[in-house]
């Protein structure tokens, strides 16, 4: 590690080189969520949130085209002193982020549309939510391309902090959302305080904290330490939180519920993406040689994450919870794409995000929109008879609902395929066999919310869906047009998942 | 490379849209709609029919291939033969019947037509698939416009109905889906690279080269065997059955056990017998076995049903234990008389459940103690139910007789026992037939509300008319359907019977030599 060697003698420093254009994503994400705090800081309220919508989505969409130029530049390499990669998994997923990043803002701006009865349930919350937003995707996006340990902790608090803040900011069910926030601040205070011992311990292994450098010491040093696997295990337990993996899940239905939903929507969505994004540089390269060691225990893991997820979730009353375990299930089938430990399971993990990002957000998206006098219409039993009353909104939740479920020509089917496949080739059957077993216990509580929705009378005093205004329409346009196009055409981001998987720098 | 089969199934599916975009406040344009659609996609199907060759050598005809997700090695790939050809154009055939026969629906019209002509793209596609990633495509997403109908517009409990019907048939397709990703994974392996830079195929007929260990032949057949016996259904996993059909809307109900249950017995003459034949072999005598239970069983619960939709649902797990009989007895005449079965039993129990149809109409219950007398108020409908029940029972001179008594003669020639005790099921089917027939139609009127029904109308009797019709036809002349058939049921056989060195030898010695051939491959 140059820097930690330079700090003994200060006669040796030298700047690092940095090459800003392969960090131009990142640093524009960064640029404007600071910006966006001048705004809140400067710009007359009445002005605030238009200001906020279009500076922090016009600073997305700007990155999301450094990102397009990066990837047609196809010249994978590791950047700024060697700590950040800039390869094709990690502008994938930077490029996946930032989509979603866009999608969720547009979901945040909603204030409620003309058929709302009260519009003061429209602002759910306050503007400060823009900046950090934007702050925690800048970490995301840093989260999936550092290849130092040191770095990747920075990263990991850096979209961690404003989530915790996010979780808190609702404005009604006050006592919900900050009871989450809390829960996720600590138990997350504790997932990183087991990175940071993971860290230091394979610091102690390796005497470096670079991916390449740990990855050097088990070809030079030999794999029989057991620093290396005390290390590995527990940046395992750090990373496998943020997963939302069975053990480490606890925090997930809480956390979901008490969010405010486009939060959550951002969280289920944009937060899975970095933590598997991790996950699998972590695995693949400092765990590179020991691939044998960590698969039992991510096989037994994914098994565990799949179970428990399909058959928790079956018994949620609320909407909110029921996605935050399925989306524990999603994590589990993506993990089966992760234990294949090849590159075909690489890029089905890609896909997967990519594809169940946008399904999520979409779903939770509905949710925002179903109302009634105290707020958003969370219980299941409030959405009876919504296929009446609502019939598109209805409709484009129960599309979301089957992809969910992973039924053809959906994305969800696509994505499941993409996983599965990867772990029959990795010789990962018995998790497939787990796989499609939990998919069909986890297809009942789906479609149990369509007999709700269609099959049933509507309630007395059910909920009114909000029509939504034109962002937030825009928002789940794009989620289902993705959904749908990835069942139905998936074959060129397929194509553009492999290139990126074949990319991965070492 | 003509579209045919590519412009079958866009029909419906843009018809669809079509009758979904039509305003709420028009319900008959949506009927006119979708029932124009319907008939010209029959209208379609027959004229395919045409550019069919009986005499080609080669199995499939009118071949659409093109590459669909490359990475995945998936092809958008169609064809039929002659079995597929028969089952969609039953398909075709009954779509403009049932959507005719459900023209007093009154809620939510729009939905309802539009769904089932979704359902008919569906259908076709399965039959028509020749890419297993699009045959799962097509077998998976079928189920979802059947939910909706089933689940919005059934019975009473149409909800337990409809979630049943989703989770058994969801689950036993998953099940298929980790066979097909199997036979995937060896022919990456068998293709000769190594690695992931060797493309895998699902094209069907590349994946009948794969070779394969038995034990690996016998646990991919098991996946494909759960898909298809739920789908069938094969006893004891027909429970979901008698629940669907009997809740499902009029329409639902044909379709399902006249279209739908065929994928399930389809599915093993395309699928899980040709694949592997050395597994196939070794579990014939089980499956023949449950074929002969479903029979005597669903004929037995059958005769004690009260409610006469659940009756006819009954049956056609007797019905489809004859095809599966046929199927697996793996002779030439069973084989075919099995899968003219399948035509046979569409229009018959078809025939059947839009009689019922019209009886609920009339007097909204089905219980069979409501009726009673009513051949003599509603002649017609009573004589429609006498000709469909009797084509249901087999007896000569209508359709049903022909298929079953080749599957009887095709398995008595190898398996005396099980075509003899299959024979009660032909005594059994006359009497919950005629049992029913006579609760029913028969006798004074006893129930004053029996009184004034009126008989068919004249969109009744259209729609049931060519149904009858062609339960004549192919009970007098049955030739057509049995040559456009048998060259499908002879492939079968040829991939049943290739690999054993002496034919001769193992049909004297009976099933245990052939199965020990089986193993030694």
């Amino acid at each position: 590690m140059t820097a930690l060697l330079a700090l003994q003698d200060p006669e040796q420093i030298q700047t690092p080189t940095v090459e800003w254009f392969q960090l131009s994503p990142m640093l524009t994400v960064f640029a404007v969520a600071t910006l966006a705090v001048l705004v809140e800081a400067f710009v007359p309220a009445a002005f605030r949130r238009i200001a906020q919508v279009v500076l922090s989505v016009g600073g997305l969409l700007l990155a999301l085209v450094f990102v397009l130029r990066l990837w047609s530049a196809h010249a994978p390499k590791v950047v700024a002193d060697g700590v950040v990669a800039v390869d094709g998994p990690a502008l994938f997923m930077q490029g996946t982020l930032v989509a979603l990043a866009i999608a969720s803002l547009l979901l945040l701006a909603e204030r409620g549309g003309r058929t709302d009865p009260d519009r003061a349930v429209a602002r759910d919350l306050p503007t400060e939510a823009f900046p950090l937003v934007l702050l925690s995707v800048g970490g995301m996006m840093l989260f999936v391309s550092a290849t130092n340990l040191l770095l990747m902790f920075i990263a990991l608090e850096v979209l961690s902090l404003p989530l915790y803040l996010l979780t808190g900011l609702a404005r009604r069910r006050k006592v919900v959302s900050q009871e989450g926030a809390l829960k996720y601040f600590l138990l997350g205070a504790f997932s990183s305080a087991f990175f940071l011992y993971g860290v230091a311990l394979l610091y102690g292994y390796a005497g470096t904290t670079s991916f390449a450098g740990i990855h050097d010491a088990t070809t030079r040093v030999g794999t029989a330490e057991p620093l290396l696997y005390a290390g590995l295990a527990l940046l395992g337990v750090g990373l496998l939180f943020k997963v939302g993996a069975v053990p480490f899940h606890t925090w997930t239905p809480d956390v979901y519920q008490g969010a405010p939903t486009p939060i959550t929507a951002l969280m289920s969505a944009g937060t899975k993406v970095a933590a598997f994004g991790g996950l699998v540089r972590v695995l693949y390269v400092v765990g590179g040689e020991v691939v044998w060691d960590w698969r039992p225990a991510i096989w037994a893991v994914a098994i565990l994450t799949m179970v428990v997820g399909a058959v928790v979730a079956v018994t949620q009353q609320d909407v909110k919870r029921m996605l935050a375990y399925s989306s524990i299930a999603h994590a589990g089938f993506i993990l089966t794409g992760v234990a294949a430990a090849n590159t075909v399971g690489l890029r089905g993990v890609l896909f997967y995000l990519l594809a169940y990002g946008f399904t999520v957000l979409g779903a939770f998206g509905i949710v925002s929109l179903v109302r009634d006098e105290h707020g958003e219409a969370t219980h299941l039993s409030k959405w009876q008879g919504l296929g009446r009353r609502s019939p598109l909104v209805a409709g484009v939740f129960a599309f979301f609902l089957f992809a969910l479920a992973g039924i053809p020509l959906t994305s969800g089917f696509t994505a499941k395929f993409a996983v599965f496949e990867a772990a029959v080739e990795g010789r990962a059957t018995p998790l497939v066999v787990v796989g499609v077993i939990t998919s069909a216990v986890a297809a009942f509580f789906y479609a149990r919310v369509i007999v709700l929705m269609f099959f049933q009378e509507p309630a007395e005093d059910g909920p009114v869906v909000v029509l939504p205004n034109w962002p937030a329409a825009a928002a789940l346009g794009l989620a289902a047009t993705v959904t749908l196009l990835l069942g139905v055409v998936p074959g060129e981001m397929v194509r553009i998942a492999d290139v990126a998987s074949r990319g991965f720098i070492r | 490379m003509s579209p045919w089969i590519s412009a079958l199934l866009v029909i419906p599916l843009v018809g669809a849209f079509g009758v979904a975009c039509t305003p709420r406040s028009k319900p008959d344009l949506a009927k006119e709609l979708a029932f124009v659609v319907s008939l010209v996609t029959f209208v379609a199907s027959i004229a395919m029919a045409f550019q069919y060759d009986t005499g080609a050598t080669e199995q499939f005809q009118l071949v659409e291939d093109h590459a669909w997700i490359a990475q995945f090695g998936v092809r958008y790939k169609v064809g039929v033969d002659g079995a597929a050809l028969a089952l969609i154009l039953l398909t075709t055939f009954l779509t403009p019947i049932v959507l005719l026969a459900s023209w007093r629906q009154e809620a939510k019209v729009k939905t309802y037509f539009a769904l089932f002509l979704v359902l008919e793209t569906g259908m076709i596609g399965v039959f028509a698939a020749l890419d297993l990633f699009l045959f799962y495509v097509f077998f998976e997403a079928m189920l979802v416009p059947m939910y909706f109908l089933i689940g919005v517009y059934g019975g009473e409990r149409r909800v337990y109905a409809a979630v049943k019907f989703f989770l058994y048939t969801l689950f036993a397709g998953l099940l298929m889906l980790v066979s097909i990703l199997g036979l995937y994974f060896m022919s990456r392996q068998q293709a000769g690279a190594i690695g992931a830079a060797a493309q895998g195929t699902f094209d069907y007929e590349k994946l009948l080269n794969l070779t394969m260990s038995s034990g690996t032949a016998k646990v991919l057949f098991l996946g494909f065997f759960i898909a298809f016996a739920v789908k069938v259904p094969v006893f004891p996993f027909h429970t979901w059955l008698p629940d669907a059909h009997t809740e499902a809307p009029t329409g639902g109900s044909v379709i399902l056990a006249a279209v739908m249950l065929k994928i399930g017995t389809f599915g093993f003459l395309r699928y899980a017998i040709p694949l592997f034949p050395s597994a196939a072999r070794y579990f014939a005598t089980t499956m023949m076995v449950l074929g002969v239970i479903g029979i005597i069983y669903g004929s037995l619960v059958a005769m004690v049903q009260k409610d006469v939709k659940r009756l006819v649902a009954y049956t056609s797990v007797a019905h489809l234990g004859f095809i599966v009989l046929g199927l697996f007895a793996f002779t030439m005449q069973s084989g075919s008389g099995g899968v003219l079965y399948m035509v046979n039993h569409g229009l018959s129990t078809g025939a059947l459940f839009l009689v019922i149809g019209f009886l609920y109409e009339r007097r909204h219950t089905r219980l069979i103690e409501e009726y009673g007398g009513i051949q003599s108020t509603a002649p017609l409908l009573a004589a429609s139910f006498l000709v469909a029940g009797l084509s249901s029972l087999a007896l000569p001179g209508l359709n049903g007789f022909v298929s079953e008594f080749l599957v009887l003669v095709g398995t008595f020639a190898r398996h005396r026992v099980l075509g003899v005790v299959a024979t009660f099921g032909i005594v059994l089917a006359a009497l919950y037939i005629l049992i029913a027939y006579q609760r029913t139609m028969t006798g004074p009127i006893t129930n004053e509300a029996n009184r004034d029904l009126p008989d068919l109308s004249l969109r009744e009797k259209v729609v049931i008319a060519p149904v009858l019709v062609a339960i004549l036809a192919l009970g007098v002349y049955p030739r057509p359907v049995l040559d456009l058939v048998a060259p499908s049921v002879d492939r079968m056989l040829e991939r049943v019977h290739t690999r054993e060195p002496a034919p001769s030898l193992a049909e004297e010695t009976g099933e245990d030599k052939s199965v020990q051939i089986g193993e030694q491959q």
